[in-house]
């Protein structure tokens, strides 16, 4: 939540242009980056009733736990829990790298469903420092296997905690960007473990290579002045670009007008855009690494005997993680983790290990999945578009722009979205 | 009305910070040195704010979170189960509308003539045709609102905000916003006190104190924000900064010369 309204702050909001290509598909805003970071602009979006049957839930994954002062706030694994008076079918939503149960794109998805006549219950992501905390049963995020199996943990107590308030014919799953691709292995385990038998599963702009696609992300960085090594001078440079620009122009406050005009006289360039959004995964990251720190005591960021108390400033630990890249974190941290637990694993073959490939014969012989991508979706290359496209068949649904979840909100998304879950199974 | 929250709030933040000191920790022996520390870094840091204080701030920001877990919250709930969203709408504008005064005396005070004029016009029509502010017709008619504070008018002409501060019940502030705040409420205080619009009523105090109550519940109400509420470990900085730069690029502006 804080990052979106963050990289509003300092960009733009939402113009209604039209420059959309005629091609049938309305979502008006072409470049890719420009689509990441200003979504759908809010009249292209649904609207919703003010009042829902919609509650948080706070779930005790592992009552065994022990939380360490620095996060006396976190009291449990908070999903939100969408619910009908009547028998549906109960859908689990998995939110994108760092983001909570809370996330604005998670939560219009609950609602579309809500109101389509769905039960809905929104999970955060395995790598939002409240899963580090409260689900992840290593504390050390990032594997897809592991946070699958945490996930379907979580998954697990949800539902024990609300199956007696509602009735369920189904059981489905979907998820955006990491969250789909961990939909993905969340269902691998489902056919094994069979607590869910999920009926469908439908996959929003999911990651094929998790290493590949962070790699994308990270090349962003790269393109502001000095590297990443420098973040902290191109973002005060460009807030003051963005004051500056508040300041001589005659704007009444910080509204849709004034964040339109940014978008309109092109304030930023394409390179400080795409630097945005790749400032915006560091300081998503930057979270992760030290609640996971925090919680392996690893020695990572914060000193092994340390005990960090609740009111204890973090302010160095907030600069030292948030420059660290996922390169970083792979190499000292995470991989060297779990080569100790599998001796001769190979980087090779941990890599090849997070990807949708490795679960490659499971998805080609399963009708249950969906896909919903963007043609100039940045964290995909040409070939795991076309991957995505083999392997689904007709069911991969391409639109011709949207960036990087760009469109995840606009009407004909979120139609398709119904849609998919609505339309019998195909029987295999 | 406002002033005496203010002056409980002001007590609850001495017990709080007093008893705060009980918190904080000593560290006997030298800390391991971990793989990455702070020295390693040659770069200027983000979302800064000055925030000297930043012990007692997170000291508050930390009792704001049980404040509104045990006592806030549950009430606002409350009021949002009970009460219908359309009462709820109302009673919001009648608040808002209210605090028209504010927004007039500090537009005033910056010697802003047209975004004077609209406010009045505003809390004239809000106040008449609105039903006493329950609705806005006023936007409707090209009078569209300007949320103004006195210390907004200090910053307007050129006093720095000084460091940050997290108030109790109020939240995220700075020292500046804070003297406008208790500015602000002493002006009310003494409309309120001329007007004395419970006067007339057997018991003046208890309506006045419902009055003040309804109007906290409303305000919290108004408020989508939650402490702690993003699970982001580092969200204190966050909300620090977002504050800051608002409140910098909303008050800190003169019109350029011409």
């Amino acid at each position: 939540m804080y990052l979106r309204l963050l990289l509003f702050t300092c960009l733009f909001l939402l113009p209604l242009p039209c420059l959309a290509a005629d091609d049938g598909y309305g979502y008006p805003i072409p470049g890719s980056y420009e689509a990441t970071i200003l979504g759908t602009p809010a009249a292209m979006m649904p609207t919703f009733p003010t009042k829902m049957h919609i509650r948080q839930l706070v779930l005790d994954v592992l009552p065994d736990r022990e939380k360490p002062p620095v996060f006396f706030y976190d009291e449990g694994l908070r999903c939100n829990f969408a619910y009908q008076n009547k028998k549906a079918p109960l859908v689990f939503l998995v939110a994108g790298a760092g983001s909570n149960g809370n996330s604005d794109k998670l939560v219009t998805m609950m609602k579309t469903l809500y109101m389509a006549g769905f039960h809905v219950i929104t999970l955060p992501s395995p790598s939002h420092a409240n899963f580090v905390i409260s689900a992840s049963l290593s504390g050390v995020p990032g594997d897809l296997t592991e946070d699958s199996a945490d996930l379907y943990r979580a998954m697990e107590v949800a539902w024990k905690k609300v199956k007696g308030d509602i009735e369920v014919s189904d059981f489905y799953l979907g998820g955006y960007s990491l969250g789909a691709t961990q939909a993905a292995f969340v269902a691998k385990l489902d056919e094994e473990r069979r607590v869910f038998n999920f009926k469908k599963v439908l996959m929003i702009n999911p990651a094929v290579s998790l290493y590949g696609s962070v790699t994308r992300i990270e090349d962003l960085l790269k393109q502001i002045p000095g590297g990443a090594k420098k973040q902290g001078v191109f973002f005060n440079k460009m807030l003051s670009k963005f004051s500056e620009y508040y300041s001589y122009g005659n704007f009444v406050a910080i509204n849709d007008d004034f964040l339109y005009s940014i978008y309109q006289e092109k304030l930023f360039t394409r390179e400080e855009t795409a630097g945005l959004i790749g400032l915006t995964f560091r300081i998503n990251l930057a979270g992760m690494i030290f609640a996971s720190d925090v919680m392996t005591g690893g020695g990572y960021v914060v000193p092994r005997n340390r005990v960090l108390g609740a009111d204890e400033s973090l302010d160095d630990y907030f600069l030292v993680s948030s420059h660290l890249s996922f390169f970083d974190y792979f190499n000292e941290y995470f991989y060297p983790h779990f080569k100790r637990q599998r001796p001769g694993l190979t980087k090779e073959a941990f890599i090849d290990s997070l990807s949708l490939k490795s679960l490659d014969g499971y998805l080609k012989s399963s009708t249950k999945f969906g896909v919903m991508a963007n043609e100039n979706d940045f964290i995909l290359t040409k070939a795991e578009l076309d991957y995505l496209k083999q392997t689904f068949g007709e069911r991969t649904k391409v639109y011709p722009r949207g960036g990087h979840l760009g469109n995840l909100e606009y009407k004909d998304n979120l139609a398709y979205m119904v849609n998919f879950f609505q339309e019998k199974e195909v029987q295999p | 009305m406002k002033s005496q929250a203010l002056r409980i709030a002001l007590a609850l933040t001495l017990a709080v910070a007093l008893s705060g000191c009980a918190g904080t920790r000593v560290n006997t022996q030298d800390d391991e040195r971990p793989w990455h520390s702070i020295n390693e870094f040659r770069d200027q840091r983000f979302a800064e704010v000055a925030d000297p204080w930043e012990g007692v701030n997170r000291n508050m920001y930390r009792f704001n979170f049980y404040l509104d877990k045990y006592v806030l919250i549950p009430v606002v709930n409350g009021y949002e189960y009970v009460t219908p969203t359309f009462v709820q709408n109302r009673v919001s504008g009648f608040y808002n509308n209210l605090n028209e005064v504010r927004n007039l005396s500090n537009s005033v005070f910056q010697l802003k003539g047209k975004e004077s004029a609209t406010t009045l016009g505003r809390f004239v029509t809000n106040s008449t045709i609105g039903l006493g502010g329950m609705f806005d017709p006023a936007s409707k008619l090209g009078m569209p609102r300007h949320d103004q504070d006195f210390g907004k008018t200090l910053g307007y002409w050129g006093a720095g905000s000084g460091p940050y501060v997290v108030l109790p019940f109020f939240g995220p502030s700075s020292l500046r916003d804070t003297a406008g705040l208790v500015f602000d409420d002493g002006l009310a205080f003494g409309i309120y006190t001329m007007v004395d619009p419970f006067g007339s009523t057997s018991t003046p105090l208890l309506y006045g104190a419902g009055f003040t109550a309804l109007e906290g519940v409303d305000m919290r109400h108004q408020q989508q924000f939650r402490y702690y509420g993003s699970g982001y470990p580092f969200e204190y900085y966050m909300v620090r900064f977002l504050y800051h730069q608002k409140r910098e690029l909303e008050s800190g502006k003169r019109i350029p010369a011409e």
